[in-house]
């Protein structure tokens, strides 16, 4: 399986996600963000970091980049987009994904472990993991979920929420939503299901003495879903 | 010529810089401020003498990058 990771200026978790990708059985290549094709990839990721130094608004400048048009039509023909954090931030700029990361409720920058609740595993991302409830880290300023009424309603009657903030036993109430994100929603696919955007990082799970691993867990399914 | 455009946060939506800055102005006795909201403003030289075609270029440019419509309006001024 071939999957591609851009890099964008500021990007800073693109190597980690290349580590993980390898690790887990993908031929993976890096891209740049000022190439105009992506080579042929089963997967495409956007990785965390700050592209652009998050001028104007986060993932606002990397989604008007070179690169961006052939990630829209390789997401628009059916290929699997993955946007982590910054990745996330960027798929909703260039309108992949509906919504936008606001900064977080509090001001603060968060940096640490969460449990998140999957929410859909009728999708390639979650489809064979067993457990309902993963721990990932997350590091973002602007992870506060937001869209209008009627765009909220449009995603939770197609099943495009696929993670919310909870505890360890799946609650995913208003007490453990660290950012303030409408629904505690952590992540949301498209219609169809190929594009997902998420806060918290799986790359960062991947290896029991640095931290934990239930990031393996996502890798595993989605190199056997593909 | 130039063309100024604010960009400010829809009515309703949370601005938590626009309440910290509040919040720090009534620390500093300004007690009878009640709300604060903050925006963006830009100045673009645009290479246009018709300014009809200048502001339609930059509300172009609004829709386009400098406002996100899912909670940003933008003036034109």
């Amino acid at each position: 399986m071939k999957s591609s990771v851009i890099i964008f200026p500021g990007s800073n978790c693109d190597r980690d996600m290349d580590v993980a990708l390898k690790k887990f059985g993908f031929d993976n290549q890096m891209v740049w963000h000022n190439d105009v094709k992506i080579p042929k990839s089963d997967l495409i990721v956007l990785p965390g970091g700050f592209s652009y130094g998050d001028y104007l608004r986060c993932g606002s400048i990397a989604g008007k980049s070179r690169i961006i048009k052939s990630v829209i039509d390789f997401a628009n023909s059916g290929g699997l987009v993955l946007g982590i954090c910054n990745g996330f931030q960027i798929l909703t700029e260039t309108g992949l994904l509906p919504g936008i990361l606001q900064q977080n409720k509090y001001l603060n920058f968060i940096c640490k472990n969460v449990f998140i609740k999957i929410k859909n595993k009728e999708n390639k991302y979650f489809k064979k993991i067993k457990k309902e409830v993963l721990e990932l880290h997350i590091a973002h300023n602007e992870g506060n979920y937001f869209c209008s009424k009627d765009e909220l309603k449009s995603i939770e009657d197609n099943g495009q929420i696929a993670v919310t903030y909870c505890d360890h036993k799946g609650n995913d109430d208003e007490k453990n939503n660290p950012n303030g994100a409408l629904k505690n929603i952590a992540g949301i696919f498209n219609k169809d299901k190929n594009i997902l955007g998420m806060m918290p990082h799986p790359e960062r799970m991947i290896d029991p003495f640095l931290s934990g691993e239930d990031g393996s867990l996502f890798f595993k399914n989605l190199i056997e879903s593909l | 010529m130039k063309v100024k455009v604010i960009v400010t946060l829809k009515n309703g939506v949370l601005d938590p810089q626009g309440k910290a800055i509040q919040q720090t102005l009534n620390g500093m006795a300004f007690d009878n401020v009640s709300e604060v909201r903050q925006g963006k403003y830009f100045n673009i030289e645009v290479n246009e003498s018709d300014e009809g075609r200048a502001k339609s270029q930059v509300e172009e440019m609004c829709k386009k990058l400098l406002a996100n419509l899912v909670i940003e309006d933008y003036k034109i001024l």
